[in-house]
């Protein structure tokens, strides 16, 4: 690895992140698209969501994350402060990868 | 009220100290497969603090590690990190200020500041939740890549589960949104595209092919619905 490389890669990244900052900056946006925008976390969380429960690279496999995870539903819906919400996913998928 | 004293932000806080620990342990485990991939620390370290990514790290180093091209270090590394001008979108609104505010906001622009601060909802904690978070993985990734880097041995966060334990806070985090139909539809929408495109597209497009879900958004809310909040509010 060269340093041009992890430069390169620190521009783009910055790029990125700053992109969406700079595009709207201290804009009023018209309210259909602000309601869409609203939207962005629950659509690509969700997607992070599944993305680390079910899938290895491009492959999709249930293994003891989807425990933990589940776990996790569970705990969420009965209102579960997040930081034992965390806790318990960890030790759910930590147990059942020890036990298989 | 000043937002950071609120005590309503505390449960920010404390879910930040927990995912930080997870953070700098896969940050440790960062720090040592890039120097084993042939990185330098200076190198290592100079990612972390600079890309910050940490997706985009893991991937870029793994090409390296197994004898990969730069070129397709650099390509799966910049998908990965394509999601956050969406974020950015996303957090535009909640971050207005100076320009030089926006530009350190936008070296922490995650998934992690993103979900905490839309997870709010008082939108005065939002600013703070973002700040608060970005900050704490900000430290917790630096600091756990700079020992994995110098000890070369590394904790594995799977014998600890730790590697459900990002999908499990955005589970927490998210579930709260969802009482409301048209986030419950636009993550619904999100997973499923996300899911089905994970066998056939490169990692990276999957989640932001996930943001065809805010078109719910398009439509303007039905009376109803906004005449049903408005009782919410007055009761």
């Amino acid at each position: 690895m060269t340093w041009g490389f992890v430069l390169a890669l620190a521009a783009t990244a910055y790029g990125f992140k700053v992109l969406g900052l700079v595009l709207i900056g201290n804009r009023q946006l018209p309210p259909m698209l602000d309601r869409c925008l609203g939207l962005i976390p629950a659509a690509l969380i969700a997607a992070i969501v599944v993305k680390d429960t079910f899938s290895i690279g491009q492959h999709l496999q249930i293994d003891a994350r989807a425990a933990g995870v589940g776990a996790a539903v569970i705990a969420a819906w009965r209102r579960v402060p997040l930081i034992a919400v965390i806790v318990i996913s960890a030790v759910v998928t930590a147990g059942v990868r020890a036990a298989t | 009220m000043n937002p950071w004293r609120d005590e309503r932000l505390r449960p920010v806080l404390a879910a930040c100290v927990t995912l930080g620990l997870a953070v700098g342990v896969f940050a440790i485990s960062f720090g040592v497969t890039s120097v084993s991939a042939g990185a330098s620390v200076g190198q290592t370290c100079a990612m972390s603090l600079l890309v910050f990514t940490g997706a985009s790290q893991f991937a870029a180093v793994s090409v390296f590690g197994a004898g990969g091209s730069a070129a397709s270090a650099f390509g799966g590394a910049a998908l990965l990190a394509a999601r956050n001008s969406v974020y950015g979108l996303a957090m535009a609104p909640h971050l207005r200020g100076s320009l030089g505010r926006r530009l350190i906001a936008a070296q922490l622009t995650l998934d992690e500041s993103t979900a905490m601060a839309a997870a709010q909802e008082d939108e005065s904690h939002r600013a703070a939740a973002f700040w608060i978070t970005g900050l704490s993985v900000y430290l917790f990734w630096n600091l756990g890549t700079l020992i994995g880097a110098l000890l070369g041995t590394a904790i594995d966060p799977t014998v600890y589960g730790l590697d459900a334990a990002f999908p499990a806070a955005f589970v927490a985090i998210l579930w709260p949104m969802l009482r409301e139909r048209r986030a419950a539809l636009a993550a619904a929408i999100g997973a499923t595209v996300c899911l089905v495109l994970i066998p056939f597209t490169p990692v990276g497009v999957p989640i932001l092919c996930a943001a065809l879900g805010i078109l719910v958004g398009v439509p303007p809310p039905p009376l109803s619905a906004s005449a049903a909040s408005g009782e919410v509010v007055a009761t």
